[in-house]
C-alpha cells in the first residue's frame, strides 16, 4: 500500500493542480494577514473559507483522480497487489497531497507573520487539523461515488450534488425544520442533525475552540450547553474521525466487489 | 495448471459466462477464440481476479484464487488496450512496475532492444503511437518470466516486423515450458502459434482441441473456414 501511496502522491505532486491549490492558499493567507493585521480575525475568516472550499476541492479532486487514473488502476490490478491496497493507497495519496497543499499554503504566510509568537497558534493549528479532516472525509466520499459510477459525468454530478447538499442545502433544511418545529424541544434533534454533516461539525469544533458565542449559532449553542466546551470538543473530534473511517471502509468494500 | 469449474458471470442482465468448465494443462500455447462478446476477456479477467464471478471455482496449480492476490506473482498479463498513465515516461513506468512487483529483473533491456524502444525510453507515454504503446505493453508483460502468460489481443497495432519478433518471442517462451494463453482475431497468427484451440460460444466452451481436430470436426479444409463454419452454424 505504501508503494501505491508513494506513486499516487508523486504523481499528484507533479501535477499543475496541486500547485494551483497551494498558491491559492498562499495568496489567501498573505492577503488576509495584510488586510486584517489581526491573527484571530484572519483565523475566523479562514475558517469560513476552509469549511466550504476544502470539501469542494476534496470532492472534485477525488472524483477526478479516480477517473483519470483508471488505466493505471487497471494496470495495477493485474499485478500481485492486494485490491484494497491499491484503492486505499490511491485515496491516501490524493488526500495527503491535498492536505499538504493546504497546510503549506496557509502555514507559510502565517509562520512568516509570526504565528509561533502569538496566542492564536492553537486556533490556527486546529483550523489546519479540521481542514485535513475535511479533506480526508470528502476525498473518501468522492472515491465512493466514483467507484459506484462507471459514467464520469454522473460521478461528477453526484459529487457536486453531495457537496452542495452538505455545504448549503443541509443547513437550509436544518434551519427550516427548526423554525417549523419551534414548539417542540429541538436540542437533541439539532445535536444529532449536526453530527450527520461533517461541515457543520467542523464549524462547531472550531467555534468551540475560538469561544465566540455570538458566532456559534443555534447548534453550536446547543452543543456547548449540552457537552460543555471540552467534552463537546472531544465528541465532535470522535465523530469526525468516524466520518473518515466509515467511508474508507466502504472504499475497501466496494473495491473488493467491483469488476474491472 | 488452470482448472475452471461451473463459472458463471453476469453483468447486469447480460449473462456472459454460463457455467464454463475448462482445464488447461501446463506448457504450450492455448488460443482462446470466439466471436465478439463471447466472454473471452471476461474469462481472462476472471483468472486474473479483475472480474469477480457470481459462482464457480478457479484453481491455479491446485489452489483457489478466491480472495488471494499473491498468486498473480506467477502471471504475466498483457491487457487488450494499452492504456498507461500519460505523464510517465517509458523508463519510469518500467521502473515503477518492477518496484511494485518487487522484482529486479533486467530482462527488460533485452526486450527493449528486441522491439527497438531505446529512442522512446525518455518519452512520455501520452505522446507514443498506438503501436509503440503496444510494444511497451509487451516489454512490461514479458520482462518477469512468470510461468503463466496471458496475452489479450497481442497483435493490435504492431507492424509486420514487430509481429515476426513477437511470434519468435512467444515461441521462445513456450520452449521454456511456460503456459501461454492468447486471444486474437487474427486467424493466421493463431494458426501459426497455437498448439490448442479453446472456442468460446455463448458463454460456454464449444470446442477444445488441436487445429487438425477442429478441421475434421467441421469438415473444412482450412482453419479460417473451420472457425467461420462454427459461427455461421451457430448464427443460422
Amino acid at each position: 500500500m505504501l508503494k501505491i501511496l508513494k506513486y499516487s502522491f508523486y504523481d499528484l505532486m507533479r501535477s499543475r493542480w496541486s500547485y494551483v491549490y497551494f498558491f491559492f492558499y498562499l495568496l489567501l493567507g498573505v492577503v488576509l494577514l495584510f488586510l486584517n493585521n489581526n491573527l484571530s480575525k484572519a483565523v475566523i475568516t479562514l475558517m469560513n473559507v476552509i469549511i466550504t472550499l476544502v470539501p469542494l476541492i476534496g470532492t472534485i479532486f477525488g472524483v477526478m483522480y479516480y477517473y483519470n487514473s483508471k488505466e493505471f488502476t487497471e494496470l495495477l490490478l493485474a499485478q500481485p497487489i492486494k485490491r484494497s491496497s491499491i484503492f486505499i493507497g490511491q485515496y491516501l495519496g490524493v488526500a495527503l497531497s491535498l492536505s499538504m497543499s493546504l497546510i503549506l499554503g496557509l502555514g507559510l504566510p502565517f509562520v512568516f507573520y509570526g504565528i509561533f509568537k502569538s496566542n492564536a497558534i492553537w486556533d490556527f493549528t486546529l483550523l489546519l487539523v479540521t481542514g485535513t479532516f475535511l479533506t480526508l472525509i470528502f476525498t473518501a466520499l468522492a472515491f465512493n461515488i466514483a467507484l459506484s459510477n462507471e459514467n464520469k459525468i454522473k460521478g461528477f454530478g453526484y459529487a457536486i450534488l453531495l457537496w452542495l447538499f452538505l455545504a448549503v442545502i443541509y443547513d437550509g433544511i436544518f434551519l427550516m425544520s427548526l423554525v417549523f418545529f419551534e414548539d417542540y424541544p429541538l436540542d437533541k434533534f439539532s445535536l444529532i442533525g449536526s453530527m450527520f454533516n461533517p461541515i457543520d461539525l467542523s464549524r462547531i469544533l472550531i467555534l468551540l475552540k475560538l469561544d465566540i458565542s455570538a458566532l456559534l449559532g443555534y447548534t453550536g449553542a446547543v452543543f456547548k450547553k449540552f457537552f460543555g466546551t471540552n467534552f463537546g470538543f472531544i465528541v465532535s473530534s470522535v465523530v469526525l474521525t468516524l466520518w473518515v473511517i466509515i467511508p474508507t471502509y466502504f472504499i475497501k468494500r466496494k473495491a473488493g466487489r467491483k469488476d474491472f | 495448471m488452470i482448472e475452471i469449474k461451473e463459472l458463471h458471470k453476469r453483468f447486469g442482465k447480460n449473462e456472459v459466462l454460463k457455467g464454463l468448465d475448462l482445464t488447461i494443462n501446463e506448457g504450450g500455447i492455448f488460443a482462446v477464440l470466439g466471436p465478439n462478446g463471447s466472454g473471452k476477456t471476461t474469462l481472462i479477467k476472471s483468472i486474473l481476479g479483475m472480474v469477480i464471478p457470481q459462482s464457480g471455482t478457479i484453481n491455479l496449480n491446485g489452489k483457489t484464487i478466491k480472495k488471494d492476490w499473491a498468486y498473480r506473482k506467477g502471471i504475466d498479463y498483457l491487457p487488450q488496450i494499452a492504456n498507461f498513465p500519460n505523464n510517465l515516461s517509458v523508463k519510469e513506468l518500467i521502473k515503477m512496475i518492477k518496484d511494485l512487483r518487487a522484482n529486479n529483473t533486467n530482462k527488460d533491456e533485452e526486450l527493449i532492444k528486441l522491439f527497438k524502444l531505446d529512442e522512446f525510453l525518455n518519452k512520455k507515454l501520452g505522446n507514443l503511437s498506438g503501436g509503440t504503446k503496444q510494444k511497451v505493453n509487451l516489454v512490461l508483460t514479458f520482462m518477469f518470466d512468470s510461468p503463466l502468460v496471458i496475452l489479450d489481443e497481442p497483435t493490435t497495432g504492431l507492424d509486420p516486423i514487430s509481429l515476426i519478433r513477437l511470434k519468435d518471442l512467444i515461441n521462445k517462451e513456450k520452449a521454456k515450458g511456460k503456459t501461454i494463453l492468447i486471444t486474437s482475431h487474427i486467424m493466421s497468427f493463431v494458426e501459426e502459434v497455437a498448439d490448442e484451440i479453446v472456442f468460446l460460444l455463448e458463454g460456454v466452451i464449444y470446442f477444445k482441441g488441436t487445429i487438425p481436430e477442429l478441421k475434421t470436426k467441421t469438415e473444412q479444409p482450412d482453419f479460417e473456414h473451420a472457425i467461420a463454419s462454427i459461427l455461421t452454424d451457430s448464427y443460422a
